[in-house]
């Protein structure tokens, strides 16, 4: 593929690998180890290559441990890559230059950046000078940020004392109020209840409109995904193993729909059997993975055969969804 | 230059905000202060009982001493310890990424994020106290030993900062560092007596290893107008090469710390 000019985000052959200390575990494992230091070496992310254009939006999937942190983190520069070149907004990203550093923005759903006693005007204030945004500019920037993200008085009211959903609202106003041109979110919606992760999500898909902004997501929700990403990056074991639509992606990674059951009475596991692949039995309820195109037909017969007290359908987790494709050898 | 002043006013005006909630820390702390002071000038007066000296020092000299450590007490209480403190925090909870990905210098985000005025008691109480004991002493001021002075205060505070700006920074790869800053404040306590009260051993290793002669005894020679220059110059050169060897630390420490977290 010829490299793209026009490309906001490049990264090539991209490689990462981890000194890890090999000890066993006990006090005679750590002496041995003190005594005789053995060093492991662990690859997390194996020759990735990516390209990414102004304004898209695009999901970034893969297990825990996959590699999709330590991607982002060198797409940031906050980590030096082992192998391989990054290049993001015309610039290397491991030498974090004020003039990279004020194009991006990393957000991360487990980590904050707000000033815990205080409120968020005053970290926003802080944000403001350290980024030479002035007095005025950053005021007309929060009231419309703050309007996008429905936050009024929370502004003026100590972090410690917000919801959890406020507090993630207010902390995306904190990494955009420099108006990066390239988004990098971490599991931005992370123990968000589901009114807050809808409104987080519309907000998202509102920026990028507005501003053009370039935008790579992580998500463990794939509400998240399905809503905002026309184009995922699928990494596994520290490889890029897709690359492409979201639709393409579910077709082949989710054929199957999750649908829960709860039964009146427990049911042996070849009850189902003739309905879909059960995936677990806990009782009185019962997951079933059922082909997309079959759903209907399976859900009315279940309902039709047994005594079902509720029932709900979804898409499996991605983890899941990922973890059956692998296991299956579906993608190679 | 322009925006790390205005950044410097909004930090301090924030932390400014959050501490003034408590106003009777203010008092409370004057009080501790001030009978931390007494304390000090009790003990120093044992010494100076029958007649006594102190390592050749007078007892206004000594007291210039005194001041001059209550002095850096109050300001390591004002700006050390609030910021450097949080450097292992950061380390731990991983928000020194935020820190990093901030278009501004790192080690001066870290040592200038938080202003606490706890520490202003300290500071006016030595600074009096200095001014009483140098008048007491005799010393005539002239405006070359004031900027001596002056120098060698500022000499002083850029060698404590270096000191423990790099051993919070080695919390990257020993998170807990916490106990290693308290050893080193409690070793800073020798400084409230001159250098030349300890025995010759001690002496040197305050003066070459932990450099706690160049704190307070040296500023407290300028200060009383009996510094000699080769003073005076090792007392610059070892301030310039501190706040030198601590960048180049962070630097080193951040190079670690990028190509190995996770």
């Amino acid at each position: 593929m010829a490299p793209d000019r026009m490309a906001i985000v490049r990264a090539q052959g991209l490689g990462k690998t981890y000194r890890v200390a090999d000890k066993q575990p006990g006090l005679a494992g750590t002496l041995r180890h003190f005594v005789n230091r053995r060093e492991r070496l662990i690859a997390a992310v194996r020759d990735v290559s990516f390209s990414i254009e102004p304004g898209e939006f695009v999901g970034f999937l893969g297990a825990n441990g996959a590699g999709k942190t330590t991607t982002l983190k060198m797409l940031t520069g906050l980590i030096h890559p082992t192998s391989g070149s990054v290049e993001v907004a015309g610039c290397q990203p491991q030498h974090r230059e004020a003039d990279f550093l004020s194009q991006i923005t990393l957000v991360m759903g487990q980590k904050q950046q707000l000033i815990w006693d205080l409120p968020p005007l005053d970290s926003l204030r802080v944000n403001a000078a350290v980024y030479g945004i002035p007095p005025a500019e950053s005021r007309r920037r929060i009231a419309e940020l703050a309007e996008m993200l429905e936050l009024g008085d929370e502004l003026r009211r100590p972090v410690r004392k917000l919801s959890l959903g406020q507090r993630m609202k207010a902390e995306l106003l904190a990494a955009l109020l420099h108006r990066p041109a390239v988004l990098f979110l971490d599991e931005p919606t992370l123990g968000l209840d589901v009114n807050a992760q809808a409104r987080v999500r519309s907000f998202l898909a509102d920026y990028n409109r507005r501003f053009g902004a370039t935008v790579l997501l992580t998500s463990h929700y794939m509400a998240d995904i399905t809503a905002l990403c026309p184009r995922v990056l699928l990494i596994h074991e520290g490889r890029l193993f897709y690359d492409g639509s979201l639709e393409t992606l579910t077709q082949r990674l989710a054929p199957c729909r999750e649908v829960r059951l709860e039964l009146h009475a427990p049911l042996g596991a070849e009850a189902f059997a003739s309905y879909g692949e059960v995936e677990a039995i806990e009782g009185r309820e019962v997951r079933l993975l059922i082909p997309r195109e079959r759903l209907t037909e399976q859900v009315g017969r279940l309902l039709a055969d047994l005594t079902v007290v509720d029932l709900s359908v979804s898409d499996p987790p991605i983890e899941d969804i990922i973890g059956r494709l692998f296991h299956q050898g579906a993608v190679a | 230059m322009g925006r790390y002043l205005t950044t410097l006013r909004v930090f301090w005006v924030a932390s400014l905000t959050a501490e003034l909630e408590y106003q009777a820390n203010f008092l409370i702390e004057l009080v501790a202060t001030a009978g931390n002071l007494m304390g000090s000038i009790f003990v120093l007066s044992l010494f100076y009982g029958r007649g006594q000296s102190l390592g050749g020092w007078s007892w206004e000299g000594a007291l210039v001493v005194l001041g001059v450590y209550t002095l850096l007490e109050g300001i390591t209480s004002t700006l050390l310890q609030p910021n450097l403190s949080t450097i292992v925090a950061h380390v731990r909870t991983g928000s020194l990424d935020f820190v990093l990905l901030k278009p501004i210098d790192s080690q001066f985000w870290l040592s200038a994020r938080t202003f606490s005025p706890w520490g202003l008691p300290g500071i006016a109480l030595g600074a009096g106290l200095i001014g009483y004991a140098a008048w007491k002493a005799g010393a005539t001021p002239t405006p070359l030993t004031l900027l001596g002075a002056v120098l060698m205060l500022v000499a002083s505070l850029m060698i404590l900062y270096s000191l423990w700006f790099v051993l919070a920074a080695s919390s990257i790869w020993f998170v807990k560092i916490w106990n290693a800053t308290e050893v080193l404040r409690s070793v800073l306590v020798a400084g409230r007596f001159p250098v030349s009260a300890f025995p010759a051993g001690l002496r040197a290793f305050f003066t070459f290893i932990v450099p706690v002669a160049f704190l307070t005894t040296v500023p407290a020679e300028a200060i009383l107008g009996r510094a000699s220059g080769p003073w005076l110059l090792a007392g610059g050169a070892v301030a310039i090469a501190s706040v030198v060897a601590s960048r180049w630390f962070w630097n080193f420490a951040l190079r670690f710390y990028t190509s190995a977290s996770s």
